[in-house]
């Protein structure tokens, strides 16, 4: 019983601390006049503030002679108080225009900052610095009380910069400059643009001079952060075109066989990751994000039997005949195109990313490194080492060698060549295959998906010199990064241009490549 | 044996083909040039025995694509070069003539301008420099041989000069083509972007849409085929002609008697672009279209098998081929679409491995027998 009475007078005299001459003019007042009353009633910091401006943006404040209330649910509160009241029959909505909602929304989003559920002052902060108009200086005081107790690193950054756009506005001339220098630290695109602003409406020099300071700062970091990004973009780029073409410096670059199918198996790859996607979707919808670990080996094995099956009934024939060849796996290629789009219709399909491979890392503000990519990074490098070892230290990857080197010789210590062909070429297309299963992870799977490779791989494969893996490997990381920059600079297109007529400039003057093995030959 | 051709005792004459061969060529300008004039113009469209415009646009196209074959064989056949590039000359040509056709348009365009439609849509105010006389028949004429051979010399000099060749030349050629094909996608360059020119209304002042101006076209087509045959047979068996195929089989030994197998692949490949840009300029006022999709590797590389099927380093084989080839794309892809691709991935197949001749090598071989 005293309990309830206790509480009873605390709610009382909390409920009653709401100013009642904000709220008459709430109702009552011009529209300049709310704006002022919503700011107050939110800097108030009273808990009841809330939930007269909630029920101002959703229509439920309304005025009956001189009285502000809440109607809800055909029950009215008075509006100051919050006690119940019995439901007037004369009553009149108070209209919220668009700049009263925009002052709300404002002002609702400063009180979550002192939220105590940190995804809740999160989104306040987000709402606060992408709301065009800001929030009101009236609000100074909470977030300056907000800020007093953040203590979470992910928040507090996020919160610095809207006090210090607060105090830019509002604050006197210590608060301003410290402000300005607090903005220094910072690398985000907002901070930019609220200097960038404030230079053009300041007139005191000295507040100018530490602006400018201060936006030089932002930008120098901002420029940091965008090389960065680009760098990443371009290793990106780059193992994706070694991953497209590692299985090329094998079957062209060690064999020389021109295996214009090539695309098409990265694409059979992308193919068979789809399959087992829809499989795990069907049958085991509880282990769907590990269909990655199934799908690997899968588009290894379904392309490393094309490929091997190419090799016997078409490919074999042709040794020798580079150009025959050439022509011979470009019909492959069309067929296995057409084969594709009859199984498969010719639309795109959906190849989802695993859970864990949505999203990303934020390193700098404005920089994510998407997780997807950085797995394509580390497993480009895993292929790449992989096929190191194999060819190597096992004793296939020394019967390839020996056979690419003198296959006479090799045939004549009893190294089975053809069978080693036969295997060599199955290797080069399931590489292909992982190939495709690490593109359908970033991009469009379709029947064509094989089409767009196919020329950047065979550049990465002649620049770098043929059978050199080494020389692959620059050559795709070099593509990369040039693409990436010259695309900064000029645009995609062009920097594709630009980058295709650098590598026919570059074929004529050093024919065999970056990395050719040196001999005497007359026909290099 | 009434024909002036054939009782002519030119040495050239019977250098370039046998009386059969003649005959052939005979019966080819007898069709060419009153057969098809008379069923399609003069007999009435409900005959048995006319022959419908659609017939003459596809004859007049493949004729287009016979003239690719043959520069297309003149450098695979004879010099050992296989291009994948050679749909970029073609479409060079091609975009020449396109550009004096949308400048014939004048003002029936959409928005009634004297600037083409897609120029208008750009917002822009005056031609490019690339445009420049470009209402001149004669011009664009130039530029229809001069731009694919001014590229073919630039690009062949240095290739050949650095002995790029092989697979090696295959693929720089196709990445040229690549590019161009990436830059012609683009508005900005200046030639209709994705679209391209269409929508063509007159050409040389006559509407161009008339079955008499087709029928030009068409004969014009007819001549030029017969003439870049003749021109392409004359190279190949004169003196210039065996040296090149010398450098096919055996281009050390070439070096080594003395001469720079550079000079004589260079004329060749630059004579086969303008062949092609010739060809391209035919085939846009036919088609009524020219659009960047014309370079894209995949195009190229059909020329190859097209002389490939025909039989290579025969000529005559690269036109068979082509008639042969295309022929089966038009009703395939009206008959069968989806099985299209299947076939044509099957002939690229099945011609290297079992026709390593062509047709004409198994006609050949037959006759032997």
């Amino acid at each position: 019983m005293r309990l309830i009475l206790l509480l009873a007078i605390f709610f009382s005299t909390q409920a009653a601390a709401l100013d009642r001459a904000l709220v008459d003019k709430l109702g009552f007042g011009e529209s300049d006049e709310k704006v002022v009353a919503i700011n107050a009633i939110a800097a108030s910091g009273d808990p009841r503030a809330a939930e007269v401006l909630g029920a101002l943006a959703e229509g439920e404040l309304q005025t009956s002679g001189k009285l502000v209330i809440i109607v809800k649910n055909d029950e009215a509160f008075d509006a100051a108080s919050g006690d119940k009241l019995a439901l007037p029959e004369e009553r009149e909505d108070v209209v919220a225009n668009n700049r009263l909602r925009g002052a709300v929304s404002a002002a609702l989003a400063a009180l979550k900052l002192l939220s105590p559920d940190r995804q809740q002052r999160l989104a306040a902060l987000k709402e606060l610095s992408d709301n065009a108009e800001g929030a009101d200086v009236a609000m100074l005081g909470i977030v300056r009380r907000a800020l007093a107790a953040e203590t979470d690193p992910g928040v507090k950054p996020l919160l610095e910069q809207v006090a210090a756009s607060l105090e830019l506005k509002g604050g006197d001339r210590e608060a301003r400059i410290a402000a300005l220098q607090r903005l220094a630290g910072s690398s985000s695109a907002n901070a930019k643009t609220l200097l960038l602003s404030y230079i053009e409406t300041e007139k005191d020099a000295d507040l100018l001079a530490e602006a400018r300071k201060s936006l030089r700062a932002v930008e120098g970091k901002r420029a940091w952060a965008e090389r960065a990004g680009l760098a990443f973009t371009g290793i990106s780029l780059g193992s994706i075109l070694l991953l497209a073409a590692l299985g090329l410096a094998i079957t062209y670059g060690l064999m020389g066989v021109i295996n214009m199918a090539h695309g098409e198996l990265i694409m059979i790859g992308a193919y068979t990751t789809y399959a087992v996607q829809t499989l795990f979707r069907t049958k085991f919808g509880a282990a769907f994000d590990w269909y990655l670990l199934a799908a690997l080996p899968a588009a290894f094995a379904v392309s490393a039997a094309v490929g091997m099956l190419l090799e016997r009934l078409v490919i074999r024939w042709l040794y020798g005949r580079p150009l025959e060849t050439l022509l011979a796996t470009w019909g492959i290629s069309l067929v296995l195109i057409q084969t594709v789009r009859t199984l498969f219709g010719a639309q795109n399909v959906q190849v989802e990313n695993p859970a864990f491979m949505s999203g990303g890392v934020e390193v700098l503000s404005g920089v994510v490194l998407p997780y997807s990519r950085i797995v394509i990074v580390i497993f480009a490098a895993a292929v790449l080492a992989g096929m190191w070892l194999l060819l190597t230290r096992t004793r296939l990857g020394l019967f390839v060698r020996g056979v690419t080197q003198n296959r006479a010789m090799a045939s004549c210590v009893g190294v089975p060549t053809h069978r080693v062909d036969t295997w060599a070429f199955g290797l080069g297309s399931g590489i292909a295959g992982l190939a495709g299963c690490a593109l359908s992870q970033i991009g469009n799977v379709g029947p064509d998906l094989g089409q767009g490779y196919i020329v950047d791989s065979f550049m990465v494969v002649v620049l770098g010199g043929v059978g050199q893996l080494a020389g692959t490997v620059y050559a795709a990381l070099g593509l990369g990064f040039a693409n990436k920059l010259l695309e900064s600079w000029q645009g995609a297109v062009i920097a594709k241009i630009l980058v295709l007529v650098f590598i026919v400039i570059f074929i004529q003057k050093r024919p065999q490549g970056l990395f050719a093995v040196k001999g005497r030959m007359a026909d290099a | 044996m009434t024909s002036p051709i054939l009782t002519a005792r030119s040495g050239l004459a019977r250098r370039l083909y046998g009386p059969a061969g003649w005959l052939a060529i005979l019966v080819a300008v007898l069709v060419a040039f009153l057969l098809f004039p008379v069923l399609n113009l003069a007999v009435a469209p409900e005959s048995p025995f006319h022959i419908s415009a659609y017939w003459v646009t596809l004859i007049g196209k493949i004729m287009c694509y016979a003239m690719v074959a043959i520069a297309m064989d003149l450098i695979w056949g004879y010099a050992g070069i296989l291009s994948l590039g050679h749909g970029l000359f073609f479409a060079l040509g091609g975009y020449a003539m396109g550009m004096y056709l949308m400048r014939q348009i004048g003002r029936d365009g959409q928005y009634q301008s004297d600037m083409p439609d897609f120029m208008v849509f750009l917002d822009w105010k005056e031609f490019p420099l690339a445009w420049w006389n470009s209402d001149q028949f004669w011009w664009c004429a130039l530029l229809v041989v001069a731009v694919p051979g001014l590229l073919a010399y630039a690009f062949g000099f240095f290739a050949f000069r650095s002995r790029v060749k092989g697979v090696y030349f295959s693929i720089i050629t196709q990445a040229l083509t690549y590019a161009a094909m990436l830059l012609f996608f683009r508005n900005n360059t200046g030639f209709g972007g994705n679209n391209g020119f269409t929508d063509f209304k007159r050409i040389l002042g006559t509407p161009i849409t008339t079955p008499e101006t087709r029928m030009v076209l068409f004969a014009v087509t007819a001549a030029v085929l017969i003439g870049t045959l003749l021109l392409a047979r004359t190279i190949v068996t004169s003196k210039l002609g065996r040296i090149l195929t010398a450098i096919r089989d055996a281009e050390q030994r070439v070096m080594f008697c003395g001469y720079n197998p550079v000079h004589y692949k260079l004329f060749i490949w630059v004579v086969s672009a303008m062949i092609c840009g010739l060809a391209g300029a035919l085939y846009v006022p036919q088609v009524g279209i020219i659009n960047p999709g014309e370079m894209s590797p995949a195009n190229s590389i059909e020329i190859a098998i097209w002389v490939a099927v025909g039989g290579r380093g025969t000529l005559v084989g690269a036109v068979l081929g082509a008639f042969l080839v295309n022929g089966g794309k038009s009703f395939l892809t009206q008959q069968f679409p989806e099985y299209w691709f299947y076939f044509l991935g099957l002939i690229f197949i099945l011609s290297t491995l079992f026709l390593p001749n062509g047709v004409v090598g198994l006609v050949k071989s037959w006759r032997k027998k």
